[in-house]
């Protein structure tokens, strides 16, 4: 059937089945291929959207579990004030490897500082630790969280 | 298509010049553009590599491929360092497979460095010559009398200067020079090379623009998965075609025959639909029923009980033996024995194996993230039954690759489903087939006999491995050098190889043979360093020595002096030797591959419950005198050093022949709040500049166990780490 979402601010319609979840509503459907398709069953947060500010694992969230919630995916990241400073700190550290994940993690890095503005290395472990990086750039994304948080470490 | 977004339109570099091989890793610029010069208003290519706008906008191609490892950055770095442009105006592009042009093409060994650092510096060289030819012949001066700032070419004594946007038409068509002849900048003048660069995709990347195979998008695609026996190479006995067909999207369900070689396609069914939820919906319908197969039997407790049999029995052959290692061991003073064992393990790319396929005017075309795209394309060929200049191969950005996609499978399956579907078809794998379909590190299994004198000198070694195999071929990447350290260290020493038949694909992953091998010797030098009363530094610097140069050459050989210069170093650094309170301990291990010198130091606590946290690691590296792009070296570095510690607590096991993990509930990856401290410090000793993908990982290993002993008093002897093994008490 088809879904009324709002995404990155801007009203969309997917007509897909009902238990087909958002994140390969927005890949395949709305071509918004930024969010990543990694384990499937929120494991490793490579699927990282928000859902109303909170990050949600995109990969096990069925479209008709959407409802009228606000998406944002790394693409709409920008416009959030404190998403913007998350990726101007992954650019400026350059945190990246290979960097199929950092869309997770730069999801629920924003997420992470939206809500807590000066987190302690534990509160980052703690919000980080769903998200896989197989390249392991895990020095610089806790750097670049401290970046974006106004404390240089 | 939206994918690869940075491409320079306008600007098809393998078409306008070709680099072609001269053979023996000889290079020669070949210009099929001579007499061609560009339109004013597009760019003019110097050669296959470098094209340069009338703006003065450089395109320079990256002929590897990228899959994390900066590779896209740092070639592009060498040309436009000699070249003389500021990196601001340099745009890079990544070349398509075309080995015609660009050579070899893979992402692997970590070779690219050593393979490219005088070639790329010269192919730069080159298109700057060519630029001071054509102002030579404008100005009419001798080129000589020319020199460069970044981006323009200047006559001091006439005081004139043309920027390489207005000299590059006519640039494009001077006489290509010998790239052995042209002059190289002393590094002393560098201006890019040594500079922390940042990735040249890092914005779109932060922006999730699409880049990976799994982004490819192209009209009329459709979308599809595809179910393979979890034994591996077992053919279909039966599937409910019918039933994925009632899924809702999906437009065929389709048997495919498919070989038995693990490399190529392998039998399956195929859903192929309008997404590819639905795709998966389907296939999660077929109640495939697989036939019979021979290795069906085969398990990972099987395997160690088969591996004990060899062990004890005589050596199936030896590789080396140097001296009398069991006359050296009954003359020792002391002497220790001890069982290593380390577990089959998965690549686990992030991104899992993906690749788009279309089949259009008898050509097939593939978008796929690949480390070796040739042998793709040959496997595609062969698979459809195409001529290879009928398969066209673009490579994409790799969300990882560890080795996994220097195997080209999903290839050949992709090709053949969007041939069968006729359509343009992307086939993603799902996690668990990613996982159940890998060419895993393989497991192995070390007897080791070592002996000490009354000073605690080693005296005789002994390696009894068992590995898999059959006759005189050993699996892939389960094999084990005649050289491998400590041989021509130890005057006695012997090592036997014994296989085992295994139906388990088998491949590099990551620092492949060394990932395993640095564990088990560094360990084991530990334990007779131990049994004898030396310090573990101590003991590694004696066996070392002062032998220097160990082989024929810096290529081939051992350099025990710079080997020596990092453990040193780790020690140093790392404050080695000082107190730690209990059950908190330092460990060191060094180990060369792919032309690095690593020694590291971890700092490990080990809690009352045995678990492990690794809080610091101190690395000593010798990769030659230049470091090219240190922004890209310490993340590869600190990256190595974590995988390395992440493979210490998985494992892939076999029962009924299948992997019994699927996904990272089962086959945990290392995640942040794990992650320790690294402190990493280069000595750069007069040599070539060496690669850094993968030399960092293997010592880290045995750095973790040996710092476990110390903590402990328990050696581990098998991985992965058991916290009920390594409990208080």
């Amino acid at each position: 059937m088809a879904y009324e979402l709002n995404v990155n601010g801007k009203a969309m319609t997917a007509d897909v089945d009902a238990d087909t979840p958002l994140l390969w509503v927005l890949r395949d459907t709305l071509g918004l291929v930024g969010t990543k398709y990694g384990c499937g069953i929120a494991q490793c947060g490579a699927c990282t959207v928000h859902a109303d500010g909170a990050p949600i694992r995109a990969c096990v969230t069925p479209i008709e579990a959407i409802g009228g919630a606000q998406i944002t995916t790394i693409e709409g990241a920008a416009s959030l004030e404190v998403g913007a400073r998350v990726q101007q700190a992954w650019s400026e550290l350059d945190v990246a490897q290979c960097g199929y994940c950092q869309p997770g993690q730069i999801m629920s890095a924003t997420a992470l500082l939206a809500e807590n503005p000066a987190p302690s290395d534990a509160d980052i472990d703690a919000a980080m630790a769903g998200n896989i990086c197989r390249c392991a750039t895990y020095v610089r994304i806790r750097a670049a969280i401290k970046r974006a948080a106004g404390q240089e470490a | 298509m939206g994918i690869i977004s940075n491409i320079t339109e306008g600007f098809s570099p393998s078409r306008r010049a070709v680099l072609a091989g001269g053979g023996a890793g000889g290079l020669v610029l070949a210009f099929s553009l001579a007499g061609k010069g560009a339109a004013a208003d597009t760019p003019a290519a110097l050669n296959a590599y470098v094209a340069v706008a009338p703006d003065g906008i450089v395109t320079i191609v990256s002929k590897n491929p990228e899959i994390g490892q900066g590779i896209k950055t740092s070639l592009p770095m060498l040309i436009a360092e000699e070249l003389d442009v500021d990196w601001v105006n340099v745009r890079t592009v990544q070349a398509d497979n075309d080995p015609v042009a660009y050579g070899r093409q893979f992402a692997g060994g970590s070779m690219a460095t050593p393979l490219h650092w005088d070639q790329l510096r010269q192919v730069g060289a080159a298109g700057r010559a060519m630029l001071l030819a054509a102002a030579a012949a404008d100005w009419g001066v001798e080129a000589a009398s020319l020199t460069t700032e970044p981006g323009v070419v200047v006559h001091a004594a006439s005081r004139r200067r043309a920027t390489y946007g207005a000299l590059a038409a006519k640039a494009a068509t001077q006489t290509a020079p010998e790239l052995s002849s042209v002059p190289l900048k002393d590094a002393s003048a560098y201006r890019i090379i040594g500079q922390p660069i940042p990735q040249v995709d890092t914005a779109a990347i932060v922006t999730g623009q699409p880049l990976f195979g799994i982004d490819m998008r192209l009209p009329g695609m459709l979308y599809a998965a595809y179910a393979k026996a979890p034994v591996f190479g077992a053919k279909v006995a039966s599937a409910d075609l019918a039933a994925a067909q009632g899924v809702k999207g999906v437009r065929r369900a389709f048997v495919v025959e498919g070989g038995t070689e693990f490399d190529g396609l392998l039998p399956g069914v195929a859903v192929v639909a309008d997404s590819w939820w639905a795709a998966n919906k389907g296939r999660q319908g077929l109640n495939v029923q697989w036939a019979d197969h021979s290795t069906s039997s085969q398990s990972t407790q099987g395997y160690a009980g088969q591996a004990r049999s060899l062990a004890e029995a005589k050596a199936g052959k030896t590789l080396r033996h140097d001296g009398d290692v069991e006359a050296a061991l009954s003359g020792s003073a002391k002497t220790v024995e001890a069982d290593y064992f380390y577990p089959f393990l998965s690549h686990a790319t992030l991104e899992p194996q993906n690749c788009t396929a279309h089949f259009h005017d008898g050509k097939m075309e593939i978008w796929a993230p690949t480390q070796l795209p040739e042998p793709g394309r040959q496997i595609v060929a062969k698979t459809l039954g195409l001529a290879p200049e009928n398969v066209i191969v673009h490579m994409t950005r790799s969300g990882g690759g560890f080795g996994r996609r220097l195997m080209n499978d999903y290839m050949a399956e992709a090709a053949w489903i969007a041939k069968e579907a006729g359509a343009p078809v992307k086939l993603v794998w799902t996690r668990e087939d990613d996982m159940r379909h890998d060419f895993y590190r393989p497991a192995g299994f070390h007897h080791f006999r070592g002996g000490i004198d009354d000073a605690g000198n080693v005296t005789a070694w002994a390696n009894h491995f068992v590995t898999f195999g059959e006759g005189e071929a050993t699996a892939r990447s389960a094999g084990m050098a005649p050289t491998e350290f400590p041989a021509r260290f130890i005057d006695n020493y012997r090592l036997d190889v014994s296989m085992m038949p295994l139906g388990v694909p088998t491949g590099p992953l990551r620092a492949p043979g060394s990932n395993a091998i640095a564990f088990v010797v560094q360990s084991f030098i530990d334990e007779l360093a131990h049994a004898g009363g030396v310090d573990p530094v101590e003991m590694r610097l004696r066996l070392l020595g002062d032998r220097g140069l160990v082989g024929d050459d810096a290529r081939s050989g051992y350099d025990a002096a710079r080997m020596a210069a990092v453990v040193r170093l780790a020690a140093e650094k790392s404050a080695w030797g000082e107190g730690l309170e209990p059950r908190r301990g330092k460990g060191i291990a060094f180990h060369y591959s792919h032309l690095g010198y690593f020694a590291e130091v971890a700092e490990v606590v080990v809690a009352e419950d045995g678990t492990v946290k690794v809080e610091k690691v101190w690395v000593a590296a010798d990769v030659g005198r230049q470091i090219i792009n240190p922004l890209g070296a310490l993340n590869q570095i600190e990256g190595s050093v974590i995988d390395g510690i992440s493979e210490m607590f998985g494992e892939i096991t076999i029962k009924d022949g299948q992997v019994e993990q699927g996904n990272f509930d089962t086959f945990p990856l290392l995640r942040i709040d794990a992650a320790p401290v690294i402190e990493t410090h280069f000595i750069k000793s007069d040599n070539p500049p060496t690669g850094l993908g993968e030399p960092a990982l293997p010592p880290v290993v045995p750095a973790v166990t040996n710092a476990i002993f110390a903590a402990t008093g328990k050696r581990v002897r098998s991985l992965p780490l058991r916290a009920e093994e390594l409990a208080a008490g």
